[in-house]
């Protein structure tokens, strides 16, 4: 069979009633969810994950992309009418998105958003079901070392490429692969760092710790701060439909924004941040309204939330087709798939290509509903966005011990995700980012799994994990990815990663 | 963003970041310490359960001395002033949720981490915030451990209904 009559019995399955009900009620809560101030996306797929314990995998996964993309819409909706700098991905519909709001534009500003997500997703999407199935054919030529390379190459665009320090990068990294190693090792089965405690022997669960990394270290730190930021919500005023003028100045940054966004996504080089900063810097140059930027052009907010969406989508290909999250979200992602014992990669295309492509349709119907969940339906998620502080953030804390409760009702459970919402409070305090922590505890044992296989193969000579030609080039990036920035940032330019800090998803 | 040594060269030595090295050293020795009492399984690789623990101790040894560095001149990026008694609230909520978790049932426990947790924002009437809490937990109860059916704890409250 080939893509397309892969893609139509995705369709198929994605199409049946219960499915359709589960995709729409994922992309209403992710919407919801998701337009909350201070919630990103990956913090608002971690929290939703107990939603979906209890149905089946394809049901579960369904609603799981459901909530993934809806989760993107919602971010939008916040930073165009809620001036929120800090969260990373969204800056950038921030600068015009926010303006336009305050000129009176929120409404078209609200609309290029949507529709532009929604052009960028359905590319993206169908991006997503022609290329997998490539990098799968690819991927089965690679063995153990060739593993072990890419995810270390994953490790270090995650932790050191981007964002404004090398060194908290990759100590943030090393914290996470130090979690990683809690529990019983799967080969020996040995009890390693669990000093006795049997609740240790399982390991860190991943939703444990982006939960108390993303919800209570960013509540403690929002709360730390006092009421030194006021916060004014735009309202919207006038129609929210884009008049002639929009809509020719929105189309092209649209696919621009998908043409940038879409690659960076796929490739293991960072998340939508970079995607959609790259994007604003785009639709600046080719811009004919170089005197709107920074005033609210419209280009501003069409093209990075193109890019946004499409970067979504094109980080399920290394999850789906490799088992490789790139980004906070995916690896909680990947956690929501581990919880049913499904292992993304190019196996899970031969053993279970339903569930695979019923996921990929899914998503394609679900950038449908948010389109149309989004646009007339506007007005409610502005109302979430009134919320005052002190509720709003007592409510995403019950939700974030809600999830760990319902997962493990244990107190020891709870004591864990007090002490790594402190430690992610520190290390916000520090300026520390989150994501590598997140994915080196998911990573870590995959890549130490595949590093051992490989020296298994070679009877322990180091020297081969070097000697095949892919693993050596993915080698060669990873060094790359660590001393080009170390170079840049010692003699003055580490200003512009700064700016292409992954840190929310 | 302070990654830029030259133009910058007045630093002080950062006080409460130099206290981060000593930690990471810390992890790195635990970690260490414990690779060091598994059984080596004898196979012809050379390659246990204690290999990769040992690199992440050294990495984590190195990052120490390289944080220690930067710390002593004054890297890391400038702090805000850090207001203690929320992040005190919202702890002690946590806590009390976590104590009272098992004896007073989801609702109760939860309601408390929410009062607490608003106090920390400014809503300090507690005779408010609490009722509304245990009320709201109460309905996220009936919804997520009745129809969705994970299993929450259950206490006096959702006894007096169940």
């Amino acid at each position: 069979m080939n893509t397309f009559e892969f893609l139509l019995q995705g369709l198929v399955i994605a199409a049946q009633p219960m499915n359709l009900l589960y995709a729409l009620i994922g992309v209403t809560l992710g919407t919801a969810v998701g337009v909350l101030p201070g919630i990103g996306p990956a913090l608002t797929v971690a929290l939703l994950l107990p939603v979906t314990y209890k149905l089946d995998p394809a049901g579960s996964l369904i609603m799981f992309a459901g909530i993934y993309y809806g989760g993107m819409y919602g971010g939008s909706t916040t930073s165009i009418l809620l001036n929120t700098p800090g969260e990373s991905a969204s800056v950038v519909t921030a600068l015009e998105g926010n303006k336009m709001a305050r000129a009176g534009r929120g409404g078209p500003a609200l609309a290029t958003a949507a529709i532009g997500s929604f052009v960028a997703g359905l590319i993206a999407t169908l991006g997503l079901a022609f290329i997998a199935p490539f990098v799968v054919k690819f991927a089965l030529s690679f063995g153990p070392r060739e593993y072990f390379a890419l995810m270390v190459l994953a490790f270090v665009t995650v932790s050191a490429a981007f964002g404004d320090s090398t060194l908290r990068g990759l100590t943030a990294l090393f914290v996470g692969l130090g979690l990683a190693v809690i529990g019983i090792d799967q080969q020996t089965g040995q009890a390693r760092l669990s000093f006795g405690v049997p609740d240790l022997l399982d390991g860190i669960e991943v939703t444990t710790l982006a939960v108390a990394m993303f919800a209570i270290g960013e509540t403690l730190f929002v709360a730390c701060q006092g009421n030194r930021i006021p916060e004014k919500v735009e309202a919207v005023k006038g129609s929210v439909w884009m008049n002639a003028q929009d809509w020719a100045r929105s189309w092209k940054p649209w696919l621009r924004g998908t043409a940038i966004g879409f690659p960076i996504g796929a490739m293991p080089a960072g998340g939508a941040d970079i995607a959609s900063f790259l994007s604003y810097s785009t639709e600046r140059q080719f811009s004919k309204h170089k005197d709107e930027f920074g005033k609210g052009a419209i280009e501003g907010v069409a093209g990075p939330e193109a890019a946004n969406n499409a970067s979504a989508a094109g980080t399920l290909v290394p999850l789906l087709s490799l088992g490789l999250p790139t980004t906070a979200t995916a690896a909680i992602m990947l956690a929501g798939f581990q919880q049913y014992g499904l292992q993304p990669g190019p196996l899970l295309f031969a053993t279970n290509p339903q569930l695979v492509w019923g996921l990929i349709a899914s998503l394609l119907i679900a950038n449908f509903m948010l389109l149309v969940l989004n646009l007339p339906l506007i007005g409610l998620w502005v109302k979430l966005l009134t919320i005052p502080k002190p509720w709003l953030y007592a409510g995403i804390l019950l939700f974030a011990t809600l999830g760990t409760i319902g997962a493990n009702p244990s107190v020891f459970e709870l004591g864990m995700l007090l002490v790594f919402g402190l430690l992610g409070f520190a290390m916000r305090i520090f300026g520390y980012p989150i994501a590598p922590v997140v994915v080196g505890l998911i990573l870590g044992p995959m890549a130490e799994q595949q590093l051992r296989r490989a020296l298994a193969i070679s009877q322990g000579d180091v020297t081969a994990l070097f000697m095949s030609p892919i693993a050596a080039v993915l080698f060669g990036l990873a060094l790359l990815a660590v001393l080009v920035p170390l170079v840049l940032r010692a003699r003055g330019k580490g200003e512009v990663l700064s700016q292409f800090a992954a840190n929310e998803d | 963003m302070s990654e830029v040594p030259s133009s910058h060269a007045k630093r002080r030595p950062d006080r409460a970041a130099l206290f981060i090295a000593p930690v990471l050293f810390l992890l790195a020795c635990v970690i260490w310490w414990d690779a060091g009492r598994l059984a080596e399984v004898t196979n012809y690789s050379r390659i246990g359960p204690a290999t990769v623990p040992h690199v992440v101790a050294i990495g984590l040894a190195l990052l120490a001395v390289w944080t220690a560095f930067e710390a002593w001149r004054g890297d890391f990026p400038e702090r805000e002033p850090v207001e203690v008694q929320p992040v005190v609230m919202i702890v002690a909520g946590l806590a009390g949720q976590m104590l009272l978790l098992k004896t007073a049932g989801f609702s109760i426990a939860t309601g408390v981490l929410f009062a607490l947790t608003a106090f920390g924002f400014g809503r300090r009437k507690l005779w408010i915030s609490l009722p509304i809490g245990i009320a709201l937990s109460f309905v996220i109860y009936v919804i997520f451990g009745r129809f969705l059916q994970l299993s929450l704890p259950t206490g006096p409250l959702e006894h007096l209904f169940f």
